[in-house]
């Protein structure tokens, strides 16, 4: 309902749908919903190519590997994300000394200014999303691998079928279910992206070249005080994140049955 | 054997990406161990040569980061104990009881867990203005119970507990509250284990919420006051790390002791992560 109000500290009456429409004509809002569309696609589609990667390496070892590597990749995951941002700022940082550029310097290649740059600093972000392996994904297509049923694989093997063979026709495939809850749980994740964001730019980075909805939200409301506005904007949010979930009970239902 | 050949690749790929994903904890201790010169050397020193607390003793000295950390716990903590409670008890219901309108609810319940959190953080920050609770200790632990995901946890196990026990309690005319006090809570303890640790977990971490709510810093948790450490230009980096260091360190832990009922909680309640 705020987001239908000019709601600032005190007071806000009804105003329809301006608020709407003061975002569809704001280049920032713009610029947000752009680096939140493009961070949750190429972060969305590394972490579902990763997680399936990682568990079906897993799959093939024996339980007390597999109890292990589960474990390794979920730990990174137990911190929180203002943690870890800290030290991927400290990582991607300008300077000579950070570790972001000792690397690139080692490929004897120039440094970079990173999050000190409106051309990279979205990059930067993103690079550090997609450098965590999703453990959480690990352990559930891990979990999904177990229980697919024998018998498939066994008539593939009669018909002389490799191992990638078997991967990419009966393994991927019948992973359809879990992929499309981990492609929703991580569109609708990385949709609220804004530690990152606040921590490794100052909240937008130079030029608002990271900025994020959920940053702007955050910045219109309670640094701004435009409260309507900054709820319009989480209206936008609810909407996309409906969106997602909307599209993947579409395709759970129109699923075949194996 | 051909899995031995086949598996040392695999392995050395595996090891490669744990390390990886790991490599940020790694150097966020090494920072935080390491003298201010080395911090700002050139090219940085992947292995240390020389390991030092003062880094430690500056931020202790400087910083109320142990308020901070105890601010945490009491949240954390607070949140959690009311989850065990209100969670297993409508788990309960939802798995085991009868009554009208028990799908739709359930189904209004599980869908909120789609929604964004920070989509409500607006109506959250005007209710508790209104509520006179912004800047206190229960203006964050408050909205911290509306949270469904450990409903969900605890619907899907009790489900799975066999009812037997239940009717033969009831034929000997045990109230409804005894059946959960002594029958569904002591059979829920694996559940309640993994619950107690996602939601402290999650807790511990919160940031968005505590910023906006908490004013004074003699309040905030430590991720909170951990922020408002960075400066727009000038960092004390080894400072930071140092202070990340510390709030990583009780997770870290609590991972190792509990791991399998993070792993369990995943496979049970979905991902956060």
């Amino acid at each position: 309902m705020l987001s239908l109000q000019s709601a600032r500290i005190v007071g806000g009456e009804f105003i329809g749908l301006q608020n709407f429409v003061t975002l569809a004509e704001d280049p920032v809002f713009r610029q947000a919903l752009g680096n939140t569309v493009l961070y949750s696609l190429v972060v969305v589609a590394a972490q579902l190519t990763l997680a399936l990667v990682v568990a079906s390496l897993i799959q093939p070892l024996g339980p007390r590997s597999r109890t292990f590597y589960r474990a390794l990749f979920y730990l990174p995951l137990v911190n929180s994300a203002i943690l870890i941002a800290m030290v991927w700022r400290w990582i991607f940082n300008a300077n000579p000394y950070g570790l972001a550029n000792t690397v690139l310097g080692a490929f004897r290649l120039e440094p970079l200014l990173w999050i000190g740059s409106s051309d990279q600093a979205l990059a930067a972000v993103i690079l550090s999303a997609v450098l965590t392996i999703p453990g959480g994904g690990v352990v559930l297509y891990s979990a999904a691998m177990s229980s697919l049923p024998r018998e498939l694989y066994e008539a593939a093997e009669v018909e002389g079928a490799g191992a990638l063979t078997k991967w990419w026709y009966i393994t991927v495939p019948l992973l359809k279910p879990t992929t499309l809850y981990l492609l929703v749980i991580y569109t609708i994740l990385a949709f609220q992206v804004f530690e990152r964001v606040y921590v490794m730019t100052n909240g937008g980075g130079p030029n608002n070249a990271t900025i994020t909805i959920v940053q702007l939200i955050y910045s219109t409301a309670f640094q701004f005080g435009r409260y309507g506005l900054a709820s319009a904007m989480a209206v936008v949010l609810f909407i996309m994140a409906v969106a997602v979930a909307v599209v993947q009970f579409r395709s759970l239902r129109s699923d075949v049955e194996y | 054997m051909s899995s031995i050949r086949s598996g040392l690749p695999v392995h050395v790929v595996l090891l490669a990406a744990g390390l990886l994903s790991l490599f940020p904890l790694y150097w966020l201790f090494l920072t935080s161990l390491s003298p201010t010169q080395y911090v700002v050397r050139v090219p940085p020193e992947v292995v240390p040569r020389e390991l030092t607390l003062d880094n430690y003793q500056r931020l202790f000295e400087t910083t109320p980061i142990v308020r901070w950390l105890v601010n945490t716990v009491v949240i954390a903590g607070v949140i959690t104990a009311f989850h065990l409670l209100f969670d297993s008890m409508a788990g309960y219901a939802f798995a085991k009881r009868r009554f009208p309108g028990k799908d739709l609810m359930f189904w209004l319940v599980v869908s909120t867990l789609t929604v964004p959190a920070q989509v409500t953080l607006i109506p959250v920050f005007f209710i508790l203005r209104t509520l006179g609770l912004l800047d206190t200790y229960p203006g964050v632990i408050v909205p911290g119970l509306a949270d469904v995901f450990g409903v969900f946890l605890m619907k899907q196990f009790i489900q799975t507990l066999p009812s037997e026990l239940e009717h033969a309690a009831r034929l000997d005319g045990a109230s409804e509250w005894q059946v959960y006090t002594r029958i569904i809570l002591p059979l829920s303890k694996p559940a309640l284990a993994v619950l107690a640790i996602f939601t402290f977990n999650r807790y511990w971490n919160a940031f968005i919420f505590p910023l906006v709510i908490l004013r004074d810093p003699a309040k905030y948790p430590v991720q909170v006051g951990l922020a408002t450490l960075q400066g727009e230009f000038n960092t004390d980096f080894g400072m930071l790390m140092t202070g990340a260091a510390v709030a990583a360190l009780p997770m870290i832990v609590v991972f190792f002791a509990f791991q399998r009922y993070f792993i369990e909680g995943i496979r049970v309640g979905g991902v956060k992560g």
